[in-house]
């Protein structure tokens, strides 16, 4: 049995969080999402060297919850503006915070390239398989027969196309260094997750190119369920068109133990 | 320094170089091009940043990011690239950052061609991206002026946390002149107060151009308005030429300003008292000096090589005063001295009534300089 000491902290805010309330719905993973990075940028000794880029959806806001420097992109646009401070910054940790329509839709290109180009950023793709601030719509990475409020019969693939699988793509690219999926949908993967986020940050301090952690997130306002449906959902929906894994790992990231 | 044979858009490029510039990124595109691949081997071999983007939408959105860190940036386009821009440049403008950009304008509209315009003048001077903000507009009508006004554009920016746009036309990009370049600039050692470059040892800081509550955005844009009128009041650039004694006056910036000094020349020397008004600053626009010339000359000819974009403006000044006459050239052609220099003559002989329309005047008597059927 652990027994615990009346005055020992065993759970409190990282300090690369922000002490203020998060404008996110009950139940949606963001939060979840947030504390990873902030519990790595802490542990890593990192926040004041890391500038992150906010972009434009649910994580609009994002800026406000790290007590990091911030800037906020244009939709899509965040591995670009990264770019900008990277390439001025070289020695700074540069991370962008992206949805699935923001990176995945209008953003494509720029990801793309950011990955092509073994841009030495780190992307943090929150796909929840909905586009979430504007209340529902169709995303890129909406499941075939998932019905929205854009795609209100359900995603059908003949008129409306096929989910795309973001780290599939581009683990194909050499620039890419760490590309990988995680779910935070129960606790083992949330901690499967944030080895990764831990993974992705070392691959850039490494300078080893391109670094990607996709995580499978819930949006229950927006799916029409309960916190704890939602979680289920991620479970027996995304997972199976979105498997967890590794796509690409750099090889001198191969023996690295975090 | 010594003055070199120059090519404008080279000279551009090594003036931004030595105005201190930390970080270029840009797309190729006609005729710009010599710009950007200047700085490709340039920027590296003084161990600065150097990025050609995947698109003028990455390019400007890199800008935007290594702006926030309070370096020296800038990129440079053509008009459908500059188009592609606009997005990122209402952010900019909207989150105060000071960046620079080279605009070789060519002829349009859509895909168009890569010859001279100036076609650009209503997106870069009037509009392109949403909301309410002006950039600092700078137009060269020589190499020398190119050089002498992107150095100048860093610092206006760097002074207003504002856009400064050169407007060249493809002929300035293009042509070759003699030209001085300015002495090497250090590169800066100390960044502004509100530059995004890591929190070590103080508060965070946010840049963003999100103002999400209504209150907060109408003071943001007041701030920006407010700022804007101090440009106006402080920033105003032009050129005089002849002016003094003159009963008329020509107006045109850039190479069309540039061709009918030449046309102003000739009609000096046989003994018409016409001068020029050439905007330097197209943003501010010189209002209050066209309002004093309304005053002192009887007809007013307004040159550009686009369907009359400035001549609103010119228009607003002069407020159906006078006789104001209009030519253009459209689609990338640039109008001959003499061509400009009989425009001089039917102002003379034949000045429109004050308050009729230049433009229509213009397009029904332009029919023959094409030859098309007018209708």
């Amino acid at each position: 049995m652990v027994t615990v000491e009346m005055n020992q902290i065993v759970y409190q805010r990282p300090e690369s969080l922000a002490d203020m309330p998060t404008h996110y719905c009950p139940g949606c993973t963001h939060g979840v999402a947030h504390r990873l990075v902030a519990e790595v940028m802490d542990e890593m000794q990192i926040r004041e060297k890391t500038i992150g880029v906010a972009p434009v959806g649910c994580s609009v806001f994002a800026y406000n919850y790290f007590d990091c420097d911030f800037v906020e992109a244009a939709h899509g646009r965040a591995p670009a503006m990264a770019t900008g401070v990277k390439r001025v910054l070289p020695d700074r940790v540069v991370f962008t915070y992206q949805g699935d329509g923001d990176l995945a839709s209008i953003g494509m290109g720029e990801i793309v390239h950011a990955a092509a180009r073994g841009e030495n950023i780190t992307v943090i793709f929150i796909n929840n398989a909905i586009y979430g601030m504007t209340g529902g719509q169709m995303a890129p990475t909406t499941l075939p027969g998932m019905k929205t409020t854009s795609s209100p019969s359900g995603r059908d693939v003949e008129q409306m196309g096929f989910p795309i699988r973001m780290p599939e793509m581009l683990a194909t690219l050499d620039g890419a260094g760490y590309v990988v999926r995680r779910s935070l949908h129960d606790p083992k993967n949330i901690r499967m997750a944030k080895k990764a986020i831990r993974l992705a940050f070392e691959t850039q301090l490494r300078g080893l190119g391109f670094s990607l952690v996709e995580l499978l997130s819930s949006c229950p306002t927006n799916w029409g369920l309960t916190p704890v449906e939602s979680l289920r959902w991620i479970e027996e929906h995304m997972l199976p068109v979105y498997p967890v894994g590794d796509y690409k790992v750099a090889q001198a990231l191969a023996g690295l133990r975090v | 320094m010594p003055r070199e044979l120059l090519k404008g858009n080279t000279a551009m490029a090594e003036a931004a170089v030595r105005a201190g510039l930390e970080a270029y990124f840009g797309y190729p595109i006609t005729p710009q091009t010599e710009l950007l691949e200047y700085m490709s081997k340039r920027m590296p071999e003084l161990g600065r940043a150097f990025l050609q983007a995947e698109s003028e939408v990455a390019a400007i959105n890199m800008v935007y990011g290594a702006a926030c860190t309070g370096a020296r940036v800038m990129s440079s386009s053509s008009s459908p690239g500059v188009s592609l821009m606009m997005e990122g440049l209402s952010y900019i403008a909207g989150t105060e950052v000071p960046v620079v950009l080279i605009d070789v304008v060519r002829g349009g509209p859509g895909l168009g061609n890569i010859a001279p315009s100036q076609g650009d003048y209503n997106q870069i001077v009037h509009g392109g991206g949403h909301g309410d903000y002006h950039p600092i507009v700078l137009a060269p009508s020589t190499v020398q002026e190119a050089i002498d006004l992107t150095v100048l554009a860093f610092d206006l920016a760097e002074k207003y946390r504002a856009i400064a746009i050169v407007m060249a036309d493809g002929n300035i990009g293009q042509m070759m002149e003699p030209a001085e370049l300015p002495p090497m600039r250090p590169l800066r050692t100390e960044y502004p107060d509100w530059s995004t470059r890591g929190a070590e040892g103080r508060e965070r800081r946010i840049l963003s151009s999100i103002y999400i509550d209504p209150k907060e955005e109408e003071v943001m844009n007041y701030r920006l308005m407010q700022r804007w009128r101090t440009i106006e009041a402080n920033e105003l650039r032009f050129k005089e030429y002849f002016l003094e004694d003159a009963e008329y006056a020509v107006v045109g910036f850039g190479t069309a300003g540039r061709v009918a000094l030449s046309a102003v020349r000739a009609a000096r020397a046989e003994g018409l008292k016409v001068g020029l008004l050439r905007p330097i600053t197209l943003s501010p626009f010189p209002y209050a000096r066209l309002d004093e010339l309304a005053e002192q000359v009887k007809a007013m000819l307004v040159v550009e090589m686009n369907a009359g974009q400035m001549l609103g403006d010119v228009q607003r000044a002069t407020k159906e005063r006078i006789s104001l006459n209009f030519y253009g050239r459209m689609g990338g052609i640039t109008p001959f001295p003499d061509e400009i220099h009989a425009e001089i003559h039917r102002m003379v002989e034949q000045p429109l009534p004050p308050g009729s329309d230049p433009r229509a005047a213009w397009l029904d008597s332009f029919a023959s300089v094409l030859h098309v059927d007018g209708r």
